[in-house]
């Protein structure tokens, strides 16, 4: 007999395993018109959707339901996935996504019937530049990557509009993997930049590198090490005299927020996450938004289009010789937007500022309660994310995956692992502000005690977790031999 | 302030364990003139009655596809969302988690996508599909990147009536690679044109991208073009920018395409002002290792139990880095989810009887429509959801009359096609009904 109290623990068949022929979901609409037989010539015409599931709306509630109580969420629990600012989500900002008025409006409607979507996107576009210090922003970008792409091509087109071209981004070993290859895939050829002993860009291997073949360099501020990179003025003076310009990765933004702005120490292109900053939810993997925030003389380059406010009436400008094109088929993704929009005006300066600070807060005491017993590879002041490692733990055999694994069972989801990959064995963690005292207490007495089991019982972690829905994956085998779909052959 | 949990008491003693005496001590590190002076000029904080009070004006400053009617589609299609789809996608452990990568926690997002792309290779006939992208812009940019590193040659020949602003943002995409991208026009009847298909291929050519229905709606003789592709050996890319078709359509797969990308809004997504959307991405089983974006896979776990992981994720930007095959990190997980779910409560006869019903609404106002004088239908080939209309005058003028008469008539056509200045492009779905079109027929033969 089936185990059905495994059933509820850990155990739900996929879909098409569930499906029985002649179930459906959805009651039949009522046909208004007589069927003609569609002109398609036969050979285009569909008989079946073979294998396509067939349930009823109650199977479909509850296997979905199911499979949202296996996943662990910001509102499930502690989530100091560093870099990524997982923060608190504000449930009004969901309830005002879903406004009639926003949700059921399509992109191609006349000017005058979207007055209210486009003042969303004008008035978002001028408070980013206010926190940010940029110029101007566009919007369309739909996700940080995405994001470092537009930027990096704004960046292109205004060398080649300058007639000089050049082949060459500079990032620091420390970077975000996305920032390489979106310079890649702009056609650049990337080269590494080290860091110092500080954890920050080494000035003398920066000026080494700078010629007049160098487009830009992208930095991330507060770095991947969450230290801010104090000689960044100095950092933008050396590019630009050399005719380079300052990318910054804004990924970790949530650390200055209303304390200082990117815009101020000589940055001249700038993404932003707003899923990270701006308290949008990342969905399980998206959606997100990367709004790119220019200086003037790079407002020429903005992705078309932008929306403009003359005469009492918000519109659309498409008219941009210089422009770098589309990079989203609409507008981005507007749906996010909001959210951002309505998380800012819900703080205000003061609140953005409290943000940061508690943000800040938060991650040093993290680090004061761990620093006696893991290994601080850097031992410079951080700002809103702390870097240990696993060498405290070297010849016990535990690597940072084994803690990883073994908080699941504390009931913490773990930070990020492996990440920046200067560092062995990197354990890095992002509290974010959204975190009582209490929560972060609870988690670092889960670290001090997986470490010391570390000690004493190594074989405790390696085999961990044993309180999870399933046990440690195999990823390897999935690798190796890639199971993509589910088919009904064995 | 709600969003902080901690008092002042809890401060207090946290500073006091750090060592520190103030919050503002832990921002030493950051240079004195790069701190803001002052007070940023954003507006004063609103209360949250008082914000949506706000944000409840501003959605009332549009107007709706509720309150008005319309007939526009062109890449954003309304469809009726059954109720459930939103009640599960706002369950908070799917919308606040992370992109999986402790998968003993996230089996939920794992195995949901698991079955997302199984059911994107079953309607677009294809072996693998990924997690998503962005939209179906990015999604045919990317479908065109892919190919060209499987073949590692220069010219992409694109079908002139590909949605134009997929191919703007495909034109961002490549205009920094050395690719080549040229147009093929189409033919009378509204498909491509096939000899000129022909005649533009050179051994510099790696694919042909094609869409599938077309921008003006029109079903392309898809097995057609890929048997000139495999004459030539080279790949075929189609792009299909409503997904509903495929409840209706043979596949790409089954008539022949490598790749098969598009958008999927039409399962489970508003149309939200256009975002955000769901690229999708299917292909052979031979491009597995070019393809962009994240793939769920099946495995094991430690008790020999089924599970599910992000894999080959040595294609991705976090692993090769300056060599990925592409640089996404965020896609759109939620939206696929919602399409998922969309797709199983529509299950096998659902999708198909929508589909149908979309046919055959659009073939009953093409019929009604061409009746009005001075009106025809441009374009022969067969449609699925949205034709061509040419109007005896221009469409702009037609389409500001019509929104007086609370309809948004559809797309004028001349800027995206300056010849084609007299042409509206339009949508029906199982959201138009009858009575709509009768009484959209009657007012146009009015005001022409």
């Amino acid at each position: 007999m089936e185990d059905r109290s495994k059933k509820l623990r850990e155990r739900e068949k996929l879909l098409f395993e569930i499906s029985r022929e002649g179930k459906i979901g959805y009651s039949p609409l009522k046909v208004d018109v007589k069927w003609i037989e569609p002109d398609v010539e036969k050979e285009y015409l569909r008989e079946d959707i073979k294998d396509f599931p067939e349930l009823s709306e109650a199977e479909i509630v509850r296997h979905y339901t199911r499979l949202s109580q296996w996943n662990y969420g910001v509102d499930t629990g502690f989530y100091p996935l560093g870099s990524c600012t997982m923060k608190y989500n504000p449930k009004v900002n969901e309830k005002l996504a879903r406004l009639d008025g926003f949700v059921t409006v399509h992109p191609y409607q006349p000017e005058k019937t979207v007055q209210g979507c486009l003042k969303v996107i004008y008035e978002l576009e001028r408070l980013l530049s206010e926190i940010t210090g940029m110029y101007r922003f566009t919007l369309q970008p739909a996700a940080g990557a995405h994001g470092e792409l537009t930027g990096m091509m704004m960046i292109r087109a205004y060398l080649t509009k300058r007639k000089d071209p050049r082949k060459v981004v500079l990032i620091p070993d420390s970077a975000h993997g996305t920032n390489p290859s979106s310079a890649h895939i702009c056609g650049y050829r990337v080269e590494e930049v080290k860091s110092n002993d500080d954890g920050c860009i080494d000035l003398k291997s920066l000026e080494q590198k700078v010629s007049k073949d160098v487009a830009a360099l992208m930095l991330t501020n507060p770095n991947t090490l969450g230290i801010f990179e104090r000689n960044i003025e100095k950092v933008a003076e050396i590019l630009h005299k050399e005719g380079a310009l300052l990318y910054c990765d804004g990924a970790n933004l949530n650390a200055l927020v209303g304390l200082s702005r990117p815009g101020d120490s000589g940055v001249d292109v700038l993404h932003l996450n707003l899923h990270k900053t701006f308290s949008t939810p990342h969905g399980g993997g998206g959606p997100g938004s990367g709004p790119v925030g220019v200086k003037e003389e790079l407002e020429p380059m903005l992705p078309i289009p932008v929306v403009n406010f003359k005469a009492g009436k918000y519109s659309f400008d498409c008219d941009r010789s210089d422009s770098i094109g589309k990079v989203h088929t609409f507008y981005g993704n507007f749906s996010i937007l909001i959210r951002a929009y309505s998380y800012i005006l819900s703080l205000g300066a003061e609140g953005l500022k409290e943000i940061a600070r508690a943000a800040v807060l938060n991650a040093n005491y993290v680090r004061k309660g761990l620093e006696d017993l893991y290994h601080l590879p850097y031992k410079t002041p951080t700002l809103h994310e702390i870097i240990f490692s696993d060498k405290h733990l070297e010849g016990s055999g535990v690597r940072t995956l084994d803690i990883a694994k073994r908080l699941l069972d504390y009931g913490f989801h773990p930070p990020t692992i492996y990440f920046p990959l200067i560092v062995k064995g990197a354990i890095m963690i992002e509290p974010t502000e959204s975190e009582s005292k209490e929560e972060l207490d609870g988690f670092i007495n889960a670290m001090r005690s997986i470490s010391e089991e570390a000690q004493r019982d190594p074989e405790l972690l390696k085999n961990a977790p044993y309180s999870t829905p399933v046990r440690r994956l195999d990823e390897v085998r999935a690798a190796r031999n890639p199971r993509l779909r589910w088919t009904t052959e064995k | 302030m709600r969003y902080l949990p901690c008092n002042e008491q809890d401060r207090g003693e946290m500073l006091r364990r750090i060592g520190t005496g103030s919050i503002d001590d832990l921002f030493k590190s950051i240079p004195e003139r790069l701190l803001v002076k002052g007070k940023l000029q954003l507006p004063e904080p609103l209360s949250e009655l008082e914000l949506v009070q706000y944000m409840e004006f501003l959605a009332s400053e549009n107007k709706t596809v509720k309150q008005l009617v319309s007939f526009l589609g062109a890449g954003s299609y309304n469809h009726y969302i059954p109720a459930a789809v939103d009640h599960l996608i706002s369950r908070s452990e799917f919308y606040t988690s992370y992109t999986p990568y402790q998968p003993e926690v996230s089996q939920g997002t794992l195995q949901a996508i698991f079955e997302y792309q199984t059911m994107a290779c079953m309607l677009t006939g294809m072996d693998v599909a990924n997690a998503s992208l962005y939209d179906g812009g990015t999604a045919l940019a990317e479908g065109i990147l892919m190919a060209s590193r499987v073949a590692n040659r220069k010219k992409i020949l694109v079908s002139s009536l590909i949605h134009p602003e997929y191919l703007r943002v495909v034109r961002t995409y490549i205009n920094n690679l050395d690719l080549d991208l040229q147009t093929v026009s189409h033919g009378m009847d509204g498909r491509i044109d096939l000899d000129e298909l022909e005649k533009n291929i050179d051994r510099e050519t790696f694919a042909i991208a094609i869409q599938n229905p077309n921008f003006f709606g029109c079903i392309e003789k898809i097995d057609r073009v890929a048997k000139i592709a495999s004459d030539k050996e080279i790949l075929l890319i189609v792009s299909t920018p409503e997904a509903f078709s495929f409840g209706i359509l043979r596949s790409p797969g089954e008539l022949g395409a490598d790749i098969a990308v598009g958008e999927a809004q039409s399962f489970g997504n508003p149309m939200s002002f256009g975002g955000p959307y769901l690229g999708f991405m299917a292909a052979k089983e031979k491009f597995v290792r070019q393809m962009p974006g994240r793939l769920v896979g099946e495995t094991v776990d430690a008790d020999g139990k089924r599970g599910f992981v992000l894999t080959l994720s040595t294609r991705e930007q976090h692993i090769r880095r300056e060599k990925a095959t592409s640089n996404i990190c965020t896609n759109e997980g939620l939206c696929a989810l919602s399409a998922a779910i969309h797709m199983a409560l529509l299950g096998r006869k659902g999708l198909m009887e929508i589909a149908r019903l979309n046919m055959l609404k659009t073939a009953l106002a093409k019929q009604m429509l061409s009746e009005v004088p001075g009106c025809y239908i441009p374009f022969s080939a067969p449609v699925f959801n949205e034709f061509v209309l040419e109007l005896p005058v221009e469409a702009g003028v037609i389409s500001d009359r019509m929104l007086e008469h609370g309809f948004i008539a559809g797309l004028p056509m001349k800027p995206f096609f300056p010849e084609m200045e007299n042409c509206l492009l339009l949508c029906f779905t199982e959201m138009n009904s009858k009575i709509e079109i009768e009484r959209f027929r009657e007012i146009l033969e009015r005001i022409i």
